[in-house]
């Protein structure tokens, strides 16, 4: 049997790791990777939690979440394609002009 | 009564064995069946040097697979290049676990007998004497409640193997074909996801065992109540499309043109590698054939008669019938069309497909709610 | 043997999380944190929610990085390139990040209940969460498809070239 802090510290570790992840990396397409890591952890620990008190609208707002994740990936990857075109690299560092 | 488990664990080692081993030569046969097919459709014979009616070269082609140079060029990047075709054949592979092919059979009542004098004594489990079962055997390695989503979800990754061995070998025509394919591979699970709503809703049950047992029986008379028949003929279309899209077959097979791309994205590879991208592909078929059986053309059901053996049998020689069915339209459309360009392909499965799979989705729910 | 699975994928887990921040080329990163969604969906198994782990594997794993593998690929993206680190931030950060992390895992583990959750504690058929999704939580569900809908128009309007947006317009 696994306690349920069990899972909550791993979604926590998950959480910490897209956090650090987040703030010490430059490709600016890891950072977008370490955002996605987050939601991951935080999806664990709603599937954790409706396990725990039986209630399936946990499971539900996973979906919503997935979905939040998908579009955000989506308009995420584009914006980085666009700056990619203009800028000519990837590393947050260098974009750091409002006019080209 | 449930099984034991380590019963279960058994039979299911052995389940997983011998689908394996029929797949494994379903794939080889199925490369046979369409270089005579499509041989013969161009009005020349096929492989017949090599045993009767060429039934051997399969054999001869494995050999030459295996003494071929197994070469990687030094400008790859060897993790990924040497994964990817991995990857594609675990992905093929994996999706046979949830179909079922039969109905199952009991493995009845066996006492042992007494003279087991070696196992008699100190074993956890007394053999000597005792009974084992009645088990009810499925003809499925595993029946999850969710055996459709995991084909779709085992398709989804399947685009991995291609994109990623088209960036690994470091070379534009293999870098093209793979972003071609799998921004093709993706754009057409969508339309594929959809057409298959239409079934879930008919059928109310992820479980591939219960989609095929709600066709059982017939309607209208004499019409079996197979899905195809019974409301789901545009949804077949649909699927059958966007399967031919998936498993990048003629007429949408540009990202291995031979004549376009060089080879696509297995370019580099040579030998026991391009073998298995090969092998992949050739799961990927039949995977779909079995999957278009199961969901529109009523599974293993068909015309029963005979003894019980003959009646545990014959499911799965109906089953198999059916999908030589399919793959012989796959062999057929492939010698027959020509190939789609790369923006007509992604215009078709976008505007046309899309929308039409939604259409089809909204009908059937409407038909089903009333 | 929940526990035993239970620690295997959460090993999974952990490495893939780590390995995504330790590589320095995005594709590798790319390849841990496809290994950690699918340890996830092992996850979402051992807890019973069956058609969460699903989708999991087919929206996130299937489809949302294969995006992030296209856009690598796309881009040609290199090696990232090691800028001067600062020496004091690794002297405090690495060892506040342990202690920290050290005494939120004590109180975590020592003062929430030890109440545990068995293997497929709460079965999420679909069936059921249907129920839910077009129910309960409908006017959500509605509201996520038009956000997806203008994330549609937003990521073709960003990533088509200029000069193709202009003659659209024509």
């Amino acid at each position: 049997m696994v306690p349920l802090s069990y899972y909550l510290l791993l979604s926590g570790i998950l959480f910490t790791c897209g956090v650090v992840g987040f703030l010490i990396k430059r490709n600016i397409i890891t950072i977008f990777m370490s955002i996605e890591l987050m939601l991951n952890g935080v999806n664990l620990s709603f599937v954790a939690f409706a396990a725990h008190w039986h209630a399936l609208a946990g499971q539900v707002f996973v979906f919503f979440v997935m979905v939040v994740a998908a579009a955000e990936a989506a308009v995420g990857l584009a914006i980085i394609i666009a700056v990619y075109r203009t800028r000519e690299t990837l590393n947050v560092d260098q974009v750091n002009l409002l006019k080209l | 009564m449930p099984l034991p488990i380590h019963i279960f664990i058994l039979v299911s080692v052995i389940k997983s064995l011998i689908i394996l081993i029929v797949l494994l030569t379903a794939v080889a046969y199925t490369v046979w069946l369409e270089r005579k097919v499509v041989g013969h459709m161009q009005n020349r014979w096929g492989p017949t040097r090599v045993g009767p009616f060429g039934l051997l070269q399969p054999a001869a082609d494995g050999l030459k697979f295996f003494f071929k140079e197994d070469l990687t060029p030094p400008h790859v990047y060897k993790p990924l290049f040497i994964a990817a075709p991995m990857m594609a054949v675990i992905f093929a592979l994996t999706s046979i676990s949830v179909i079922p092919f039969g109905n199952g059979f009991t493995f009845g009542p066996i006492t042992l007998p007494h003279y087991f004098p070696l196992i008699h004594f100190e074993l956890p489990f007394h053999w000597g004497g005792s009974v084992i079962g009645p088990y009810s055997i499925p003809f499925q390695i595993t029946d999850v409640n969710i055996g459709l989503l995991i084909i779709l979800g085992v398709t989804s990754l399947g685009v991995y193997g291609v994109a990623l061995a088209g960036w690994s070998s470091n070379n534009k025509y293999s870098l093209l074909g793979g972003l071609r394919s799998s921004a093709q591979m993706v754009s057409y699970e969508i339309a594929l996801g959809l057409s298959l709503v239409g079934i879930l809703i008919q059928s109310g049950s992820f479980s591939l065992r219960e989609i095929v047992d709600a066709q059982g029986g017939h309607f209208l008379g004499f019409l079996p109540r197979w899905n195809i028949f019974h409301g789901q003929f545009i949804g077949f279309f649909i699927y059958l499309m966007a399967a031919y899209a998936e498993t990048n077959r003629i007429p949408f097979d540009l990202p291995e043109a031979e004549t376009e791309l060089v080879a696509g994205y297995h370019t580099e590879y040579s030998s026991m590698k391009f073998a298995m991208f090969f092998m992949a592909e050739y799961a990927n078929m039949i995977t779909v054939a079995c999957l278009a059986t199961l969901l529109f053309f009523g599974g293993w059901h068909g015309p029963l008669f005979g003894p019980p053996l003959l009646q545990t049998v014959l499911p799965i020689f109906w089953f198999a019938v059916k999908i030589f069915c399919f793959l012989f339209l796959y062999i057929w459309v492939r010698g027959t069309l020509p190939r789609f360009r790369y923006d007509q392909l992604m215009s078709f499965g976008w505007k046309f497909l899309l929308p039409l799979a939604i259409a089809n989705l909204v009908a059937t729910a409407i038909a089903v709610a009333w | 043997m929940t526990l035993i699975l239970f620690l295997a994928f959460g090993a999974v887990c952990v490495a893939g999380a780590v390995n995504l921040l330790a590589q320095r080329h995005p594709i590798n990163s790319a390849l841990s944190l496809i290994a950690v969604m699918a340890a996830l969906a092992g996850e979402y198994l051992l807890l019973g929610a069956e058609f969460v782990a699903a989708v999991q594997v087919i929206v996130y794993a299937g489809a949302i990085m294969v995006l992030f593998v296209f856009v690598i690929m796309l881009l040609n993206a290199g090696e990232e390139e090691l800028t001067k680190g600062s020496r004091v931030a690794i002297l405090l950060g690495v060892p506040g990040v342990i202690t920290g992390g050290l005494l939120t895992s004590w109180v975590v583990l020592r003062h929430s209940g030890t109440e545990a959750v068995p293997a497929g504690a709460l079965p999420g058929p679909p069936a059921e969460i249907a129920q839910l999704l077009f129910h309960d939580f409908l006017l959500p569900f509605e509201v996520t498809s038009v956000l997806i809908l203008i994330a549609i128009l937003g990521a073709v309007v960003l990533a088509s070239k200029p000069d193709e947006a202009e003659r659209r317009f024509d």
